[in-house]
């Protein structure tokens, strides 16, 4: 008989490679280069965007929805080039997450937010001063590469056997979904309704669903992994996204500054590029 | 520090209760889709143990009673599943399991479509439990040692006798917290069930996903519910620990029995 009886000595050493790959793939958050949209560093042109005071230091927190964290973190970028000293430190998170944490005591000092019903409740909690609306988005179908279910447009997503995604009507862009399928005479069965517009995107972009329903900024930072059908329909949900400073900024100034260059020429230029919409 | 350490655990607990609106606890969780997810999630979680047993069984007897080569490395990635984030679990399984996944291809070939189903919660839920179920086991096996199945062999027993009515009786309580653990924590999956199988009501959206989607609208409903999973987790951790008393006194009477008795 095998009795065997061994030193367990491998579990720690492999708890610890496990633990330690968990960690290695947490890390891998993407910090794009910033400076895309860097035209000019002359005084005049920072004093148009807002940010020409010379004594700017120190850092801002920004709260931001997580459908700008590419176009934020370039902004982030372009802000600290501009404003040598400054620090930008972001946090991405979907804008009820963000509430719930700001409403807790989360220190930040600029929320923006992918709707204004969440920035609504920060104000009927007083929390944030006057939102300025900068920037809009809509949806867009979204297909794996190939489209290989040959989707062309939101009727099609009807279609019996087709497996759509959406986000569930709890979140933002749940709500514009069920706008637009309220608005046409299409009655999608969905396979699953997510909580977040990137899971629907993942199932997406994995190939389990035939298509799913995104924003058009989505599309455009996901190019290769899925491709983007624009519908008409979509103009039924125009989404708004406000951002404001947080009532107990530390850093007022800095949190003003950073605002004024989101909703500026350049902010707005590179929020163009990233596909959202104008105000 | 043994005061500090239960006060970590227990604290937020009692912050979260005391967050409950207690007048309106009833409708919260009796709602319609509450009770859809809590009735998913204990049929998903029951399924996901039954396939724990089946498959977790030979694996802890194979890691606990024989020696081959490569079985500290089949440990390690038996164990993996409890160190990885629940989403990367997700993602593994996406792969395999998904339309275009390794063996999700030709599933798909033979008409078996896993994808958003509510089978995908049962493997997602199986593979986080699995280390569970087997590392309870073998730790019973071990402490159990191999003496009174060598007599029982001595004795003439068949090596499936052996098993049947000496091993098995043996690690019998090491078994059923194994299996409640894996209940518990298939219970609780979320992060591999959001990745891999999605979230539609009475399909894929077990309670934690009930939770994550009540809690961007309703905080009270979210609260309330999870003051639910927290009394069915703890009920279920409970009854696993009022199992394990008759473990080594039992052990001789076994083995005699397996026998036919004639071990005195």
């Amino acid at each position: 008989m095998k009795s065997a009886r061994r030193n367990p000595a491998a579990l720690p050493a492999a708890l610890l490679t496990a633990g330690l790959l968990a960690t290695v793939l947490s890390a891998c958050a993407p910090g794009a280069p910033g400076g895309t949209g860097h035209t000019s560093n002359g005084p005049g042109n920072a004093a148009a965007s807002g940010t020409g005071s010379p004594q700017l230091s120190g850092k801002v927190t920004v709260f931001a929805a997580a459908s700008l964290k590419s176009v934020f973190t370039r902004l982030a970028g372009e802000f600290e080039s501009r404003n040598p000293g400054t620090e930008v430190v972001l946090s991405f998170a979907g804008s009820s997450d963000l509430v719930t944490q700001i409403s807790q005591g989360a220190p930040a000092d600029v929320f923006a937010s992918a709707d204004s019903k969440n920035m609504a409740k920060l104000q009927a909690e007083s929390l944030v001063d006057a939102p300025i609306n900068f920037a809009t988005n809509t949806l867009e179908i979204a297909v794996p590469p190939g489209n290989p279910a040959s989707i062309t447009s939101f009727a099609d997503l009807a279609r019996p056997g087709i497996k759509v995604v959406v986000c569930a009507s709890q979140v933002p862009c749940g709500a514009a979904a069920d706008k637009i399928e309220g608005a046409t005479d299409a009655a999608l069965k969905p396979v699953s309704e997510e909580s977040s517009v990137t899971d629907v995107l993942g199932k997406v972009a994995s190939g389990e669903a035939d298509a799913g329903l995104v924003y058009v900024t989505d599309v455009k930072n996901a190019v290769g992994k899925v491709e983007g059908i624009p519908f008409p329909e979509a103009r039924q949900a125009l989404n708004t996204y406000p951002i404001a400073s947080v009532g107990t900024a530390r850093n007022k100034e800095l949190a003003a500054a950073f605002i004024s260059l989101v909703t500026g020429s350049d902010g707005q230029r590179m929020l163009a590029d990233a596909g959202f919409g104008a105000p | 520090m043994a005061a500090l350490g239960g006060l970590l655990v227990l604290l937020p607990v009692a912050a979260m209760a005391a967050r409950v609106n207690w007048p309106q606890f009833i409708p919260l969780i009796t709602s319609e889709s509450s009770l859809t997810a809590l009735g998913l999630s204990l049929r998903t979680s029951a399924a996901s143990t039954a396939l724990c047993i089946i498959l977790g069984v030979p694996l802890a007897l194979v890691l606990a009673r024989a020696t081959f080569p490569g079985q500290r490395l089949l440990r390690s990635f038996v164990l993996l599943p409890l160190v990885l984030p629940p989403v990367v679990g997700g993602i593994a399984l996406l792969y395999t399991f998904g339309r275009q996944g390794l063996l999700g291809r030709n599933l798909e070939l033979l008409g078996i479509q896993v994808a958003f189903s509510t089978a995908a919660v049962v493997l997602a839920q199986t593979f986080v439990a699995l280390p569970f179920l087997v590392v309870s086991l073998e730790g019973a096996l071990r402490t159990a040692g191999g003496r009174y199945e060598a007599v029982a062999a001595t004795l003439g027993a068949r090596p499936g006798t052996v098993l049947r009515r000496v091993t098995v009786p043996l690690v019998l309580p090491g078994l059923a917290s194994g299996a409640v653990l894996s209940f518990a924590r298939g219970l609780g999956e979320f992060g591999a069930t959001l990745t891999f199988a999605g979230s539609l009501q009475g399909v894929t959206r077990t309670l934690p996903l009930e939770i994550y989607l009540q809690r961007e609208t309703d905080a009270d409903a979210a609260v309330a519910l999870s003051l639910v999973l927290v009394a069915v987790a703890v009920t279920v951790v409970a009854l696993s620990y009022r199992g394990p008393r008759r473990t080594g006194t039992a052990a001789g009477t076994t083995a005699a029995r397996a026998t036919g008795g004639g071990v005195q």
